[in-house]
C-alpha cells in the first residue's frame, strides 16, 4: 500500500519481451491514411519489436460485416491481440509517440505531453 | 396496431412539399402530418429514459411490419440482444424481423477509455457497414442510437463531427428516412450540437418526474417545410409502445351523434332535452356527499339496462363500497357485473403514475369496448401532481373517450369553489353541478345545469333528492323567501297552505262583519227615518193646536165683555 505501484516499469515491453506480438490493422482499401498507417506501424514495430511481430491487414471493403463483428468504427485502427490485454490505438499513426504508448512499448509519462 | 384508428381522423397540417413516412405512432404522424420527411434525416432529442430508442424502434417495426419498407438500427447504446429483449412485451419481435430480412440490428460498444488516438481516421467502416445493411435489407429506414456517444470516444472530436456530417448527407443520398438520437443537453437541443446536421426535423423528448409520477412530453421542434403542431404533447409509452394524443387536433374533428342517450333520470333527460348525446362528456362537479357518484351509477344501470357495456373508473372507492352504497338508493348494479355488462375498475390514482393509469385506461377500453364511462373522482389526482399535469391527463382521458364516440360521466369533487374544477370544464359538452343547501339544521342537494352544448336545457335549479328507489329531481321552491329545499321547501308548502287558508277565513269573517255592520246601519237608517217621520207629525200637531188656541182665547174675551156691560171695548190697559 506505502509503495506506489510502478506504472511506469513497461509492463507491456517486459510482457511481450519473449512472445511474438500479434497485431491487427484494419483498412478501408488503399487510402492516404490507411497507407500511412500501414508504413508508420511497420517502422514502429521494427524499432522496437524487430523479429517478434506479425502484423495482419484487414480490408474492410473486401468484408465489411466484420467491422460489426471485431467492433471497429474508425480506420485505420490497430487492435495489439498479443500480449495480453487487448489494446486499440485509432489514427494514421503518425504520432509516434502515442502509438509507443498505445502498444505500451514506451513508459507513459513521455507521452503526458 | 390498436392506435392506429385516430390516424384517419386528421388530415389538417400536411405541407404539400414533402412526402412523408409514417411512423405508426398515430398522435406523432397526426402531428407531423403523416409521419417523417421521407428521404431525409430527423434527429430525436431527450434525456436518458426519455424513449428515443423505442421512438426510433417503433418507426422501424412499423416499417418493415406494416409499410413494407425493411429497417436498419445501429445502436451505440445496448447490445442488439438486449436490445430485442427490451421490446419484446410491447409486442415487438425484432428476432422474427431479422430472420424474415425485414431488419437488421447491429450494435458498436464504444468505450472512449480503452482507446488510444494517434493520427489523422475517418469512420469509414461506419459508412461501409449500414451500406451493407441496407443492401442486405432492402432498407427504407434507418436508426441511429445514439450516435453521439462517438464524441469523445477518439479523442479528436473535429473529426468525428466532420463525419457526422458526411454521414447526414450520406444518408440522405441513399434516400433512407433516418433517425439519429441524440442526449439532451443544456444549451443546445443535443450534447454535441448534432441538430446542425439535420435541416429537416427535430424532435424533442421530456421526461420529468415529481413525486415518483412521472410525464412524457413530445415537442416538435423543427420540420422543414411544412406546418406542424408546436405544441408540446403528452405522451405515454402503453403495453403496446408510444401512445401520443395530440389533444388541440383532436378536437376539431370528432364526430357529433345527434344520438341522446337517457341519464336513467326522467327529469333530468327532460331538463337536458331529452337525454344527453351519445358520445359526449358529461362533467358533474360538487362538493363531497352531494350525489355525484349516484348520477353516474344511474346512467350506468340505464345504460346496461339497455344491453350496453359500461366501464367505471374508480378514483376515491372500491367497488364493494360503490355496489353497496348504490344499493342503499335502489340501484342494483351487481347484476350488471354479473352479467358481463358492467366493468368496475377500482383505480388508485396514486399507486401510479398519470401516464400509467392513461395507458391502463387505453388497455381497459380496448377489453370492454364500452359505449359509456364513469369516470368517477377525477379531481382526486389533484393530489398527485400539479393541476397543470392533472387538467392535461383528464384531457387525455376524455379525448381518447370523445375519440372513440364513448359517452362519459366524469365526476370532479370540488372543493367549495365548484366553479374552478380543474378547468377542465370548457372540455365537458355538459356541466352539471350539485350542490349542497344547508338550512333548518338539515342539508339538501340542488341539481343546476350549468351548460349543455347543443341543447336547449332548463336553466332550472332542481332539487335532487335520493330514495330508496333511486334520485329524482323535485322542483325547489323558489318565492320571496329565497329558494328552499327539503323539509324547509315542505315546511314552506305548508305554510302557504295555511296562509291560504288564514286569509280565506279573515275574509270570510270580514264579510260577515261587513254583512253585519251594513244590517246594523239598516236598522239604524230605518229607526232615524221612523224619528224623523214622527218628530215631523208632532211638528204639524204643534201648529194645529196653537191655531184652534188663539180662536178660543178671542172667543172668551168676547164673552167676558158682555158679562160685565163693556160698552166699548176697552184695551187691557186702559182697563186698569
Amino acid at each position: 500500500m506505502t509503495q506506489p505501484h510502478a506504472t511506469e516499469g513497461a509492463p507491456g515491453a517486459d510482457a511481450g519481451a519473449g512472445e511474438t506480438w500479434e497485431l491487427c490493422l484494419y483498412v478501408t482499401g488503399r487510402s492516404p491514411k490507411c497507407l500511412r498507417a500501414t508504413e508508420n506501424l511497420r517502422r514502429v514495430c521494427e524499432e522496437h519489436l524487430a523479429g517478434r511481430y506479425r502484423i495482419e491487414v484487414v480490408d474492410l471493403l473486401e468484408n465489411p460485416r466484420l467491422a460489426a463483428d471485431d467492433q471497429i468504427l474508425a480506420v485505420p485502427t490497430v487492435i495489439r491481440k498479443l500480449p495480453q490485454p487487448i489494446r486499440t490505438i485509432v489514427g494514421d499513426l503518425s504520432d509516434t509517440d502515442r502509438v509507443l504508448v498505445g502498444l505500451q512499448l514506451r513508459p507513459r509519462r513521455s507521452a503526458a505531453k | 396496431m390498436g392506435n392506429t384508428d385516430l390516424t384517419g381522423l386528421v388530415g389538417a397540417a400536411i405541407g404539400p412539399g414533402l412526402d412523408r413516412a409514417p411512423t405508426g405512432i398515430s398522435g406523432l404522424d397526426q402531428i407531423t402530418g403523416g409521419g417523417l420527411p421521407r428521404g431525409r434525416l430527423t434527429l430525436i432529442a431527450g434525456s436518458a429514459g426519455a424513449g428515443k430508442t423505442l421512438l426510433g424502434l417503433e418507426f422501424l417495426v412499423a416499417g418493415a411490419r406494416d409499410y413494407g419498407e425493411p429497417g436498419v438500427l445501429l445502436t451505440f447504446e445496448e447490445s442488439a440482444a438486449k436490445v430485442a429483449d427490451n421490446v419484446r412485451s410491447l409486442g415487438f419481435d425484432l428476432d422474427g424481423l431479422q430472420r424474415d430480412g425485414l431488419l437488421a440490428v447491429l450494435s458498436f460498444r464504444v468505450e472512449p477509455t480503452e482507446i488510444v488516438a494517434a493520427g489523422e481516421f475517418d469512420l469509414e467502416p461506419l459508412f461501409l457497414t449500414l451500406d451493407d445493411a441496407i443492401k442486405r435489407t432492402g432498407a427504407k429506414r434507418v436508426v441511429l442510437d445514439t450516435i453521439e456517444v462517438l464524441f469523445g470516444a477518439f479523442g479528436a472530436d473535429s473529426i468525428v463531427r466532420a463525419e457526422l456530417s458526411r454521414l447526414a448527407r450520406w444518408l440522405e443520398d441513399r434516400g433512407v428516412t433516418a433517425i439519429v438520437t441524440g442526449e439532451r443537453g443544456d444549451h443546445s437541443i443535443t450534447r454535441h450540437g448534432f441538430e446542425e446536421y439535420v435541416s429537416d426535423c427535430v424532435i424533442v423528448l421530456d421526461h420529468r418526474v415529481r413525486e415518483e409520477i412521472s410525464t412524457r412530453r413530445l415537442r416538435v421542434v423543427k420540420y422543414r417545410g411544412s406546418a406542424h403542431g408546436t405544441n408540446e404533447y403528452p405522451f405515454f409509452i402503453s403495453a403496446r409502445g408510444f401512445v401520443l394524443l395530440p389533444i388541440t387536433s383532436l378536437t376539431l374533428s370528432y364526430g357529433a351523434s345527434e344520438e341522446r342517450a337517457s341519464t336513467g333520470i326522467a327529469r333530468l333527460d327532460h331538463m337536458l332535452g331529452g337525454g344527453i348525446f351519445r358520445g359526449s362528456t358529461v362533467l358533474v362537479s360538487g362538493t363531497a356527499g352531494t350525489g355525484k357518484t349516484s348520477l353516474g351509477a344511474h346512467l350506468a344501470d340505464a345504460a346496461c339496462g339497455r344491453g350496453e357495456r359500461v366501464l367505471w373508473v374508480l378514483f376515491v372507492e372500491s367497488a364493494a363500497q360503490v355496489l353497496r352504497n348504490m344499493r342503499s338508493i335502489g340501484l342494483d348494479l351487481r347484476q350488471w357485473v354479473d352479467a358481463g355488462l358492467l366493468r368496475i375498475w377500482p383505480a388508485r390514482p396514486s399507486s401510479f403514475g398519470l401516464e400509467t393509469h392513461l395507458a391502463m385506461l387505453v388497455q381497459l377500453l380496448d377489453e370492454v369496448t364500452p359505449t359509456v364511462t364513469v369516470l368517477d373522482g377525477i379531481a382526486n389526482f389533484a393530489h398527485e401532481a400539479s393541476v397543470a399535469e392533472v387538467t392535461s391527463m383528464v384531457a387525455r382521458q376524455m379525448d381518447l373517450l370523445k375519440v372513440r364516440g364513448i359517452t362519459t360521466l366524469a365526476t370532479a369533487h370540488s372543493h367549495g369553489d365548484e366553479t374552478s374544477t380543474l378547468s377542465i370544464s370548457s372540455m365537458a359538452d355538459t356541466w352539471l353541478l350539485l350542490r349542497n343547501v344547508e338550512s333548518n339544521g338539515e342539508r339538501n342537494r340542488l341539481l343546476f345545469v350549468l351548460k349543455s352544448r347543443g341543447t336547449a336545457h332548463s336553466n332550472q335549479v332542481r332539487e335532487f333528492v335520493l330514495t330508496d328507489h333511486g334520485a329524482e329531481l323535485v322542483d325547489v321552491y323558489a318565492g320571496a323567501a329565497g329558494m328552499l329545499a327539503g323539509s324547509a321547501r315542505q315546511a314552506q308548502q305548508a305554510a302557504e297552505r295555511e296562509a291560504q287558508l288564514r286569509q280565506a277565513d279573515d275574509l270570510e269573517h270580514r264579510r260577515q262583519e261587513l254583512r253585519r255592520s251594513i244590517s246594523e246601519h239598516e236598522a239604524h237608517f230605518a229607526a232615524v227615518q221612523d224619528q224623523i217621520a214622527a218628530e215631523r207629525t208632532e211638528l204639524d200637531r204643534i201648529g194645529v193646536r196653537e191655531r184652534h188656541q188663539a180662536a178660543d182665547t178671542e172667543a172668551d174675551e168676547v164673552a167676558m165683555g158682555k158679562r160685565r156691560w163693556a160698552d166699548a171695548i176697552p184695551s187691557d190697559g186702559a182697563n186698569r
